[in-house]
């Protein structure tokens, strides 16, 4: 069973997202910043890291930056999940090695659309 | 609902659009067809109903239809079709008609356009060995409002969502305000026609490939056989066709049979 790391502020979208993480098969483990996430991948990597953008402590890009330059941190697929909707901030994401975008707000369709596309189902 | 309303209702439907409405499915009437009678201050679907038996109105029988003839759509719906057209069936074609460099496809069901599109996103990247063909990409649909949606070619950030990558969503669409909007260089690539596929489907002309995806699950045996056969007529003998995961030749027609090994593509016997 794959593993996806659930990184969002919002207990309630954290609760949603592993409902349907669930739904799809994946074990799931959540925190509430980027410093919890980067302590969360620096344990054990997961297969996968569901991103929001906007948090407080570290942010997600912050984070998906860190964890690129982490060893082994290029493996998790990253999928950022965010209300930011606009073409810089999407930009900003794919170049900082984010393999997919979610904009908020997303169902399980969405999730399973992008998840597939990017292998991890 | 009375049983006479949904024999009425299912009849007439079925002879429209081929689309097969069992007693389990009435709850779709409903939701469907009462935003079409309150639009025509009617209460309910009783009087919509008597509406239509006493004046036999074409307009209304038109708009009732549409109504229920069901237009989910995803780009690169089921991803692996997709796949196999770009790794596994166009390239055989390819090379087969470097002489004529002009090759035909055809989204039977186009819905709001998002498979059209993204066959037409597939072709444009692999234009490097497209380069001086000329490709027709035709979609058809027998949903009038459908087909406008269609050709405007623009989406609500959840309908892009919905199977678009996100790479190709930067490259191939324009953000406007909320809405993304496909890019002229893509929409160009497809033209859109009214076309009912229980209709004469002669005039529509020759196809090499042909997407039917998910509409003959709305059709009984003997009317997915007939537009088999139908299809079949307008494809060339390495002709390809594309059907949806839930539906199959087996049973249906001799005139296709499976490609081994690529799922839910089948060529001509």
């Amino acid at each position: 069973m794959k593993t996806c790391l659930i990184v969002d502020d919002s207990k309630v979208i954290r609760m949603v997202a592993r409902k349907i993480l669930q739904e799809l098969e994946f074990a799931t483990e959540e925190a509430a910043d980027g410093q919890e996430a980067l302590n969360a991948c620096l344990a054990k990597m997961p297969e996968a890291v569901l991103l929001d953008w906007n948090m407080p402590v570290m942010d997600g890009i912050e984070f998906l930056r860190a964890l690129r330059q982490t060893p082994g941190g290029d493996k998790p697929v990253v999928v950022f999940c965010t209300t930011e909707n606009d073409l810089d901030h999407i930009q900003e994401a794919m170049t900082a090695g984010a393999n997919e975008y979610i904009m908020k707000p997303f169902d399980s369709d969405i999730i399973q659309a992008k998840f597939q596309q990017v292998g991890l189902i | 609902m009375s049983p006479e309303d949904f024999e009425f209702i299912s009849k007439l439907i079925k002879s429209r659009s081929g689309l097969v409405l069992t007693p389990d499915k009435a709850y779709l009437l409903e939701s469907r067809l009462m935003p079409v009678a309150r639009q025509r201050g009617l209460k309910g679907l009783e009087d919509l109903i008597a509406q239509m038996r006493t004046r036999r109105e074409e307009a209304l029988i038109v708009e009732v239809t549409e109504a229920m003839t069901t237009n989910e759509s995803f780009f690169f719906r089921d991803i692996k079709p997709f796949d196999l057209l770009r790794d596994e069936v166009l390239p055989p074609l390819i090379a087969e008609r470097q002489a004529k460099k002009h090759l035909r496809i055809w989204c039977a069901a186009a819905s709001s356009g998002q498979e059209p599109y993204s066959i037409a996103i597939v072709l444009k990247e692999l234009s490097a060995k497209l380069s001086g063909w000329k490709l027709d990409i035709v979609g058809t649909d027998i949903s009038h409002d459908i087909l406008k949606k269609a050709s405007a070619g623009m989406y609500s950030q959840f309908e892009v969502q919905r199977g678009m990558p996100i790479q190709l969503l930067l490259k191939y669409f324009d953000k406007k305000d909320e809405t993304w909007e496909i890019k002229p260089e893509i929409k160009s690539m497809v033209q859109y026609k009214y076309w009912n596929l229980l209709d004469d489907l002669k005039m529509l002309g020759a196809y090499d490939i042909v997407f039917c995806r998910n509409v003959l699950i709305y059709f009984d045996a003997e009317t997915k056989g007939k537009v088999l056969e139908n299809i079949a007529k307008l494809m060339p003998k390495d002709g390809m066709l594309f059907l949806g995961g839930a539906e199959t030749v087996l049973g249906v027609t001799d005139k296709f049979k499976p490609v081994s090994g690529q799922r839910g593509v089948y060529t001509l016997t």
